[in-house]
């Protein structure tokens, strides 16, 4: 049965592949709206169709058959691609589920039976829940690499002077994001040969436990490697609470803000910042 | 909430509340931090729970309710995990004394097997 009904859509994919192929792009494209060029667009469904023909031919209708390896290649590839495009789910469904309509149009015309319709609806059905599947996965591969990409934006190392690098810390502070700004740190200190860190936390909104001792972390490995360890821009309100929680920082130096590290730095490296005679502020 | 990405939205919605009632800066801030202590223990420890945030009226002052529940192990000894410097896990063991003092109103109920639940109130001056 199951055979028989390859058989007919077979015949119905072969009887005028032409005429199918332009009935398909000529209904997604009126979807798309002249998004995606024509001639990439014919490609991409002349490469399927094909594709298709060869899959049915050996592997039936049953879509997880090893023949349909090429289908899927190509049915990820359209969806990976449109994802990234900033197509929605339904603009890159539509244009497999297109394909429908072109079958049942070739198949009224040439007269065939209901039920070689029923059988393509299905397998047109199953091709487009394949190219939803393939869509989503790319789609979080996307948010994945973006938040990825976040991390690494927002934890630069600068160097402030000679034997001085500063950290300033942007948003929330986690184990995943003190991992990354603790190993650069650590790195940019073997690259400069400095001897001072600063890491300024003007930017975090919230001090708690987690941060606090993820910030203790980072100021003992940073000693370790011989560095002395600044933490900057403790905002009034942040102070007060950690005080209430009653975090101890200990001995390490802390600061109201970067200019003030930065100076603890430079004084404490041997320079000293003074004001030219009669220049500036009395 | 199930993940540390909720932890950082419960944060944001109980600053977003504080703001709208006009908490000062600091005790913004120790609501915030004290919401962020409550809800990575409720991660941590019960491995998921709620969190319900609501904005409250009484005589004329308005505050901010935080109620955090787990249907986790529950807490066996409340007066050690109260006690500042204890910890059960890695952490620095300030988590739940600290929110304490960093709210007005801090009443927790936990039965072992049962759960735990915490609420605290911060209430504008």
């Amino acid at each position: 049965m199951a055979e028989n009904d390859g058989q007919q859509l077979l015949e119905l994919l072969l009887a005028d592949e032409q005429a199918l192929l332009d009935q398909w792009l000529r209904a997604a494209s009126a979807h798309l709206q002249g998004r995606t060029a024509a001639a990439e667009l014919e490609r991409a469904f002349r490469d399927l169709l094909s594709a298709l023909s060869k899959a049915v031919t050996s592997g039936g209708l049953d879509l997880d058959h090893e023949a349909y390896g090429e289908v899927r290649a190509l049915l990820s590839e359209l969806s990976r691609d449109r994802a990234r495009r900033g197509f929605t789910p339904s603009e890159t469904a539509v244009s497999v589920f297109c394909l429908k309509d072109a079958l049942f149009e070739l198949a009224t015309r040439t007269g065939r039976s209901a039920e070689v319709l029923i059988v393509s609806s299905r397998w047109v059905d199953a091709l487009g829940l394949l190219t939803f599947d393939s869509y989503v996965r790319a789609r979080e591969e996307v948010i994945a690499e973006q938040s990825e990409q976040l991390m690494e934006l927002s934890t630069p190392v600068v160097k402030l002077w000679e034997g001085v690098v500063a950290v300033p810390l942007i948003g929330t502070l986690d184990s995943a994001r003190t991992q990354i700004v603790m190993e650069k740190l650590l790195q940019t200190l073997v690259d400069t040969g400095s001897e001072h860190a600063i890491i300024d936390i003007t930017g975090v909104p919230a001090v708690d436990t987690e941060v606090a001792q993820h910030l203790l972390k980072t100021v003992v490995a940073a000693r370790l490697m011989g560095a002395q360890c600044t933490i900057s821009g403790i905002r009034p309100q942040i102070a007060q609470t950690i005080v209430a929680l009653g975090i101890e920082f200990g001995d390490i130096p802390t600061k109201a803000n970067l200019a003030d590290a930065l100076l603890h730095a430079l004084r404490g490296s041997g320079v000293e910042v003074v004001r030219r005679r009669g220049e500036g502020r009395r | 909430m199930t993940s540390g990405d909720d932890v950082v939205r419960v944060r944001q919605l109980v600053r977003s509340k504080a703001q709208s009632i006009r908490l000062s800066l600091v005790d913004q801030t120790k609501l915030v931090t004290a919401a962020s202590e409550l809800a990575r223990n409720t991660l941590v420890h019960g491995g998921s729970g709620s969190a319900r945030i609501e904005v409250v009226q009484r005589g004329g002052r308005s505050g901010i309710r935080a109620v955090f529940s787990d249907t986790g192990p529950g807490i066996a000894d409340l007066d050690l995990a109260l006690t500042p410097g204890w910890t059960s896990g890695g952490g620095l063991g300030l988590g739940l004394s600290g929110a304490k003092r960093l709210v007005d109103e801090f009443d927790i109920d936990t039965e072992v097997g049962r759960g735990t639940s915490v609420a605290i109130t911060k209430w504008s001056r």
